[in-house]
C-alpha cells in the first residue's frame, strides 16, 4: 500500500501561495486591528482564522474580501496586488455571519444574484443554480423566502449563493455560529466534504477553537492584531508556541518556575520543599530563568497509590467534573495551584474510583508536557 | 369578558368619532336644500311617531348624487384632485426618499438631531407656514427678488396664484409623512445586504436599485399612502396659494358648504369623497399588513 501523500502545502518551498500578507496593517484611528501581519495560504486550504472577539481576525477578511483596505502593507492574491481592485471585481465572495441573504429574493434568486450580475445566459444560470441547491440539499426550498427557512437552511442558502460563482477563494465570517450545537457539528463535516468537493479554497474565520481544530487543515491564532502561532491543529494543540496558545486552546494546567538544564531535560522548580517538574524540549533556556510547563489534563493520570515514574504530585481533589465519557478532576498541589486531570470513564459503573477530598498522585511523563518562554 | 372590554373602547372611539359623524353626513347628503335652520329638509322628528319616522324616510333621495353628475364641474374637480394628488405625491417622493436616505445614512450620534429637524416645522402653525409661503412666492416676495439679484431672472415669475405654488405648498407640508416611514425602512436596512450584493459582483449603484430600492418599497408606499389621501381633499393649500386654474375637491366642498350653503350637496360631495378615499386606504392597510407578516 503506497501511502497517501498528505496535503501540506505550506511545507513545500516551491509552492507559490493563492494569498500572502506582506506586512498588512489596519489601523483605525488610533486603534491598531491588524498589526503588521506576514501570512501566506496556500490554494485548497482551509485556514482558520482563530481568536477572541477584537482580536482582528474579521478586520483581516474584510481586506481580503475588499470592504477594508491595510493601511499599510500588500495583499496579494495569485499574485496579484490587490488594493485596487473593488470588492465586485475580486474573485473572493464571503459568506456573512448574519448569512446577509436578501429577504425580497427566493432562496433560487438569492443564489443566482451573483451569477445573474455576470451576465451568463440564462440556461447556464439555471444549470449552475440547480448544481447549487443539490450540493447544499435544498431543491425542494428553491421557491421559498428566506424568513420561511429555518437557520441550519439559511446557514445552507449562504452557503450557495457565496459557492455559485465558483470564486477562487470564499471567505466564512463565523459560519456556524448562529446555529445550535448540535447542527454546528454536523455542519462543520459537511463544510469539509463541500470544501473538498469544490476544491475550493476557504478561509474562516471563528472565535470558537473547537470548530477550528475540526475544520481547518491550518489554523493562525490572532491576538491583539498579531498573529500569535500558525500551524496544523495537532501542532498548535500539542506543541503551541507561547502561554497564550497554549492556553487558548483547549484546556490546560500551566505551572510556573525556575528552569534549569538537567542533563537531557529540563528541571522546573515549581513549589518549595517540591520535587521538580522534568521536562524534554528543544528550547533553549539559560539557567535560572522563568520557564512554563504547560500539560493538558488528558495527559495527567490520577492514582491513590504513589506510582513509580517521572514528576508524581502529591494533592487533593477538590472538584469533579463528570462528562459522562470522561471526568476531569481538580487537583490541588502543595503550592494551592489546580492541576486537571482526566480520565476515560471505561468501566459501566456509577460508583466513582475518586471523589472528593481524596489525597491522590497525580503524574505526567517528561514528554507529555511542553516548556514556554516567559 | 377582559378581553371583550379591552377590545371594545377602539370600536366604540370608531363609532362615536366616525360612524356617527358619517352617518348624519349621509343623511344630510339624502336630504334637500331648504331655507331654514338647519339648511336642510327633512328632520328627524320623533314627536310625530312611527307615522314621522315613515314620511322622514320617504323624503330621503338621491337627487345630489345625480346633480353631481349633471354638472361637469365637480367630475372635473375630482379628477383635477386626484392628478394633483398623484404629481405632489411623487414629487414629495423625489424630494423625501434622499432625505431619509441621507438621514440613515448619517453617524448614528447625528440621526436623533435630523430627525429632530424634519419634525421642527410641526411646532408652528400649518396656517402660518402655508401663509409665509405667501410671502416668499408673491411677484415681489423672497424667492423672485433673491433670483433676481442673482440674476438668474429679468423679471418676476408668478408663482403665487399657480398649480406650481399648489405643488410647492403640499411637498413642504407632507414631507414628513414622507420621510418618516421611509427613514423607518431604510433605518433598519442591515448594511451587511449590501456589502453582500458588493461581493457578489453588484457596483454601488445597482446594490442601491437591486437591495435598497426594494427593500424600501414598504416605507415608500407608507410614505406615499400618507400623503395622498390628505392631499386629496386638501383645501387650505389651493385656496391661499392656488390660482383661478386650481380645482380641487376640498375647495369646491368649502364654497357649498359655507358660500352657497348648500348643506346636502356639500354632503354628497363629502361621501363621494369619502369612497374615493376608501380605496387607497384599503390598499394602504393591506401594505402595512404585509409589511408586518414579513418581519414576524
Amino acid at each position: 500500500m503506497s501511502a497517501q501523500t498528505v496535503f501540506a502545502p505550506w511545507t513545500d518551498p516551491n509552492e507559490k501561495p493563492l494569498i500572502r500578507f506582506q506586512g498588512v496593517t489596519k489601523r483605525f484611528g488610533d486603534f491598531t486591528a491588524v498589526d503588521s501581519i506576514d501570512l501566506d495560504i496556500y490554494a485548497r486550504e482551509f485556514f482558520a482564522l482563530l481568536g477572541p472577539s477584537g482580536c482582528g481576525k474579521t478586520t483581516l477578511m474584510r481586506m481580503l474580501a475588499g470592504f477594508e483596505t491595510p493601511t499599510e502593507g500588500t495583499i496579494w492574491l495569485d499574485g496579484q496586488d490587490v488594493a485596487p481592485i473593488p470588492p465586485n471585481k475580486r474573485s473572493t465572495n464571503m459568506m456573512f455571519q448574519s448569512y446577509a441573504l436578501f429577504p425580497h429574493l427566493s432562496v433560487r434568486e438569492n443564489i443566482a444574484f451573483g451569477l445573474k450580475r455576470e451576465g451568463k445566459s440564462k440556461d447556464e444560470i439555471h444549470a449552475r443554480v440547480e448544481e447549487m441547491l443539490r450540493l447544499v440539499q435544498l431543491q425542494k426550498f428553491a421557491a421559498r423566502k428566506p424568513h420561511q427557512i429555518s437557520g441550519g437552511q439559511r446557514q445552507r442558502v449562504a452557503l450557495a449563493r457565496s459557492l455559485a460563482k465558483a470564486p477562487k477563494l470564499l471567505l466564512l465570517d463565523e459560519p456556524l455560529g448562529a446555529l445550535d450545537k448540535k447542527l454546528r457539528e454536523e455542519t462543520q463535516f459537511e463544510l469539509m466534504d463541500i470544501q473538498e468537493k469544490t476544491g475550493t479554497t476557504f478561509v474562516i474565520v471563528t472565535h470558537d477553537q473547537e470548530e477550528a481544530m475540526t475544520v481547518a487543515s491550518r489554523v493562525a491564532v490572532m491576538d491583539a492584531g498579531q498573529l500569535k502561532q500558525v500551524a496544523t491543529p495537532p501542532q498548535i494543540y500539542e506543541n503551541p508556541n507561547s502561554v497564550y496558545v497554549a492556553d487558548f486552546i483547549g484546556e490546560v494546567t500551566i505551572l510556573e518556575g525556575t528552569a534549569r538544564k538537567d542533563g537531557e531535560v529540563y528541571a522546573l522548580d515549581w513549589a518549595e520543599g517540591q520535587p521538580p517538574i522534568l521536562i524534554r524540549s528543544a528550547l533553549d533556556l539559560p539557567d535560572g530563568s522563568r520557564g512554563y510547563v504547560a500539560v493538558r489534563p488528558e495527559k495527567v493520570e490520577i492514582h491513590h497509590e504513589k506510582p513509580e515514574d517521572d514528576n508524581v504530585l502529591r494533592g487533593k481533589i477538590i472538584d469533579i467534573g463528570y462528562l459522562g465519557n470522561l471526568s476531569t478532576y481538580h487537583v490541588e498541589l502543595a503550592n494551592g495551584q489546580i492541576i486537571r486531570a482526566q480520565n476515560f470513564n471505561t468501566e459501566r459503573s456509577t460508583r466513582q474510583t475518586f471523589t472528593w477530598e481524596d489525597e491522590v498522585w497525580v503524574n505526567f511523563t517528561t514528554a507529555c508536557g511542553v516548556l514556554l518562554e516567559s | 369578558m377582559r378581553r371583550f372590554a379591552l377590545i371594545i373602547v377602539p370600536y366604540l372611539w370608531l363609532v362615536a368619532l366616525f360612524l356617527v359623524p358619517f352617518i348624519i353626513v349621509l343623511k344630510i347628503s339624502l336630504s334637500d336644500y331648504a331655507v331654514s335652520i338647519p339648511p336642510y329638509t327633512p328632520l328627524l322628528d320623533f314627536s310625530a311617531g312611527w307615522e314621522g319616522l315613515k314620511r322622514f324616510f320617504s323624503q330621503l333621495d338621491f337627487d345630489n348624487f345625480l346633480f353631481l353628475t349633471t354638472d361637469d364641474l365637480y367630475w372635473k374637480a375630482y379628477l383635477s384632485s386626484l392628478k394633483i394628488a398623484v404629481v405632489a405625491t411623487f414629487l414629495t417622493l423625489l424630494v423625501g426618499f434622499p432625505i431619509a436616505y441621507g438621514m440613515a445614512k448619517a453617524e448614528e450620534s447625528w440621526r436623533p438631531m435630523l430627525l429632530m429637524l424634519v419634525i421642527l416645522p410641526f411646532w408652528t402653525s400649518f396656517l402660518i407656514r402655508v401663509y409665509s409661503w405667501m410671502g416668499i412666492l408673491s411677484q415681489d416676495g423672497y424667492l423672485n427678488q433673491l433670483l433676481l439679484a442673482v440674476g438668474l431672472i429679468s423679471e418676476p415669475l408668478r408663482i403665487l396664484n399657480t398649480n406650481t405654488a399648489v405643488y410647492i405648498g403640499i411637498v413642504y407640508t407632507y414631507l414628513p409623512f414622507m420621510v418618516l416611514p421611509i427613514y423607518a425602512t431604510l433605518e433598519k436596512l442591515d448594511g451587511s445586504l449590501l456589502e453582500a450584493a458588493e461581493d457578489l459582483g453588484c457596483s454601488r449603484t445597482s446594490a442601491f436599485w437591486l437591495v435598497t430600492i426594494p427593500l424600501s418599497i414598504p416605507g415608500i408606499v407608507a410614505g406615499c399612502f400618507l400623503v395622498f389621501i390628505p392631499t386629496i381633499g386638501e383645501f387650505v393649500i389651493p385656496s391661499l396659494l392656488g390660482g383661478s386654474e386650481t380645482l380641487m375637491i376640498g375647495k369646491v366642498l368649502w364654497d357649498e358648504f359655507f358660500s352657497n350653503r348648500d348643506w346636502p350637496l356639500a354632503s354628497a360631495v363629502a361621501v363621494i369623497l369619502l369612497l374615493i378615499l376608501v380605496i387607497p386606504i384599503v390598499l394602504f392597510q393591506r401594505n402595512e399588513q404585509k409589511q408586518r407578516e414579513a418581519e414576524g
